[in-house]
């Protein structure tokens, strides 16, 4: 789930892995004290011993992604000579068992998130840090990207590898038949799509029947009218639900709901997808990754974007962008080779490996190969590298129980009936992040 | 499935498997070897191991959860909580309640719908009508596929755009259609339906065996005593299947109080489609796990499901003590 797309074809997961799943989970049913005491052990020691290789645990299962990270490791070893054992493990399952995973016996390496859902496996002591990794790399990262891979201590652990904007998609072909131009606040967004409505169009397109999509409806309206830091100290319960500023984000959305798609509830991202190829909705508001279900090549083309217009302070300043990348287990933080690896994915060089195979994302480190970027990749990388900060969707900025258990069935219920009950988000979100 | 349904069918009813012992000996109890003794605890204990450690150990592993707070990571990280998670879910989780209601309303419409259309195909089926085997299998079908695959044969029926349902409504394709998973005041009944169309199947293939075992001679001396089919129907051949209908009612209730795979298919769970277990689940598995809410959410569960069972055993072993 999580802002990512659906597994269309989700590779099956090496029969080693899978036992080993079991058995952390088991493991993880009876033996916590056992497995506490092992994460416990040891400590950093980067560079210490030259070690010949490291394991890589990969939640990128789907077709494309898992090449492109072959091709990432593939130019590893024959850079450094060091081998890399590669787990694959379907990504909904490696997300969903993260916690027994990392107590469990977890690869050097891994693939995962910015945000919240970083800093608190940080916080836990469940990474390691690789300061001396970013010692090497940083200059090759945006302030913002850096800001977003620091922990709660303010010590580096997650390295970039891409990310993908959030904004609305249209087809150029239709706004130019009817001669639509891209809204810049707010007020002519709701004017644009009241005349789209006059002309038989759905205005705005929309899918939340896995509920997380409608979290960036939520994201880009909280910002534009509370700002970025609103957005993270909401997310991290550092401030209320219940308050005006967050009223008045719903008040502001309702605005919208009777230009977004009625069918939403029953329809997928991909449904909607398909709704905007067909030309029956005007605009989308999605990820980048929308364009991989733009298959004919003639509609891909067709295909532009714009950001989220103004609406009162800080203009565009904040773009939401989930950023996936690499991190080390505290097993991992002891192996030379893994800093390396690490270091590698945080190179112009190891991220070309990777885009040479999956195209659809956006590079992060500067001096990468953008010669290959069709405009609208050029579109969407431009607006990343112009926002002073990235957010990172909700479900990520968030704990990830707000996001799944409360956030998910109260928009469901906003988008049907236009009301949110925000005294019940603030008692439950009392007890949540209390509990963690 | 069919080893549970075994299980549930109570002693008595079970083929007589050898007739008691007499006693011809009383008085004089026969010493057990050392060997019968290790083999007979070992018989005994293993099992009770076995069910301490995976059934009860968690259960009551679960109840003590509920009333902690716990992110799931260190055990240090566990404090105790009160009665708060139970506060939490009947006052400030909104799925709640619908939940329950949704649970109840699952039981009477499988109770009222469901079990009587398993129990017509039962009957129809048991006359010697041509092809009574293929009509069978037919009914049983849905009870051995997979969850995926449900989902994707619904998904057929159901679609908005592209669905056989809308399409037959003739409103495919218009404003009109109706969405039936994505409306949440249709939703419910559209997964009932689903449930439906699996636990008639199983519950045809109970009865079949329970009419198969009702005695031909009552039906005929029913027959000469004048009464017509409704009559010996209703009136000797199904209080002749108690053993079979008190299963039934137990199979119906459990199956409604843990009815899952269909709503999770779906839209896992919300919008209108909230049920027990389908809240466990999210509370408890994956990353938005908060464990003492999700025990709790369990714990609710496992109190409700007391009822049936505890009615059920009463019964049956209340006759055996008496017998």
């Amino acid at each position: 789930m999580a802002a990512h797309p659906e597994a269309s074809t989700s590779a099956g997961p090496v029969r080693r892995t899978f036992l080993k799943t079991i058995g952390v989970s088991a493991a993880g049913l009876a033996g916590v004290p056992l497995l506490t005491a092992c994460t416990g052990g040891s400590g950093p020691s980067a560079g210490g011993s030259e070690s010949s290789g490291l394991s890589f645990g990969s939640g990128s299962s789907d077709e494309v992604p898992k090449k492109a990270y072959q091709a990432v490791t593939d130019a590893f070893t024959q850079k450094t000579g060091k081998t890399v054992r590669t787990n694959v493990v379907p990504h909904n399952d490696f997300q969903n068992k993260i916690n027994s995973y990392l107590q469990g016996s977890p690869d050097d390496a891994f693939t995962w998130f910015a945000g919240y859902r970083m800093q608190f496996y940080a916080s836990k002591g469940l990474l390691a840090p690789v300061d001396d990794v970013w010692a090497k790399i940083g200059s090759n990262f945006s302030d913002a990207l850096k800001k977003a891979s620091t922990g709660p201590d303010g010590k580096m652990y997650f390295v970039p590898n891409y990310n993908y904007p959030w904004g609305f998609f249209y087809r150029k072909s239709v706004w130019a038949d009817k001669g639509y131009e891209v809204p810049e606040t707010f007020d002519a967004l709701k004017v644009l799509a009241a005349r789209m409505k006059a002309d038989g169009i759905i205005p705005i397109g929309f899918a939340d029947k896995d509920g997380w999509p409608a979290m960036g409806t939520f994201d880009y309206i909280n910002m534009r009218l509370n700002g970025y830091q609103f957005h993270v100290d909401l997310c991290a319960h550092k401030e209320s639900w219940d308050q005006k500023k967050v009223t008045d984000v719903f008040d502001t959305w309702s605005a919208l709901l009777p230009f977004q798609d009625p069918a939403a509830l029953g329809q997928t991202w991909q449904d909607a997808a398909r709704a905007l190829a067909a030309k029956k909705t005007g605009m989308y508001l999605l990820g980048s990754f929308v364009t991989q279900q733009f298959t004919d090549p003639a509609v891909l083309k067709d295909i532009d974007f714009f950001a989220f217009p103004e609406i009162a302070t800080e203009g565009r300043d904040a773009v939401e962008a989930p950023i996936d990348g690499l991190l080390l287990s505290t097993k991992g933080g002891g192996n030379a080779a893994a800093h390396q690896f690490m270091e590698f994915i945080g190179t112009p060089e190891g991220q070309d490996a990777y885009a040479s195979v999956d195209a659809s994302n956006i590079v992060t480190a500067k001096g990468a190969d953008t010669s290959k970027f069709t405009p609208l990749n050029k579109k969407c990388a431009d607006t990343i590298a112009q926002a002073k900060s990235i957010s990172q969707f909700f479900d990520r900025d968030a704990l990830p129980a707000m996001a799944n258990n409360v956030m998910i069935p109260a928009l469901q219920t906003f988008l049907k009936d236009g009301k949110m009950d925000v005294k019940n988000l603030e008692a439950q979100a009392k007890t949540l992040y209390a509990a963690q | 499935m069919s080893a549970t349904a075994r299980d549930l069918v109570p002693p008595e009813s079970r083929a007589p498997s050898g007739a008691p012992a007499k006693r011809v000996r009383s008085g004089k109890v026969r010493r057990l070897s050392r060997r019968d003794k290790v083999v007979l605890s070992l018989m005994v204990g293993l099992p009770t191991l076995i069910q301490l450690v995976f059934i009860w150990l968690p259960t009551v592993m679960s109840v003590g959860l509920s009333f902690t707070r716990w992110n799931g990571l260190a055990l240090t990280d566990i404090r105790p909580a009160g009665a708060d998670n139970y506060q939490y879910i009947s006052q400030d989780y909104p799925p709640f309640w619908p939940a329950i209601q949704h649970n109840m309303l699952w039981l009477a419409f499988l109770a009222l719908v469901a079990t009587p259309l398993g129990l017509l195909l039962a009957v129809l089926l048991d006359q010697q009508i041509r092809g009574s085997r293929i009509y069978q299998s037919i009914f049983f079908t849905p009870v051995m596929l997979s969850l995926a695959l449900i989902g994707i044969i619904w998904q057929l029926f159901y679609q908005r755009d592209n669905g056989l349902l809308n399409f037959l409504l003739g409103t495919s394709g218009t404003p009109q259609a109706v969405d039936w998973f994505g409306d949440s005041s249709v939703n419910i009944w559209a997964a009932m339906i689903a449930a439906t169309w699996r636990h008639a199947g199983y519950v045809m293939l109970l009865y079949l065996a329970g009419l198969k075992g009702v005695d031909p001679s009552l039906k005929e001396a029913a027959a000469i005593d004048g009464a017509n089919a409704v009559q010996t129907f209703f009136r000797v051949v199904f209080p002749a299947m108690r053993p079979i209908n008190i299963v039934i009612v137990v199979i119906t209730i459990i199956e409604s109080l843990r009815a899952f795979d269909v709503v999770y298919v779906i839209n896992r769970g919300t919008n209108g489609l909230e049920l027990l277990s389908a809240l466990v689940i999210q509370n408890l598995v994956g990353e938005g796990q908060v464990i003492g809410v999700g025990s709790a959410l369990a714990v609710v569960l496992l109190v409700i499901s007391l009822v049936p069972i505890v009615f059920y055993l009463s019964r049956t072993f209340g006759k055996e003590n008496r017998s």
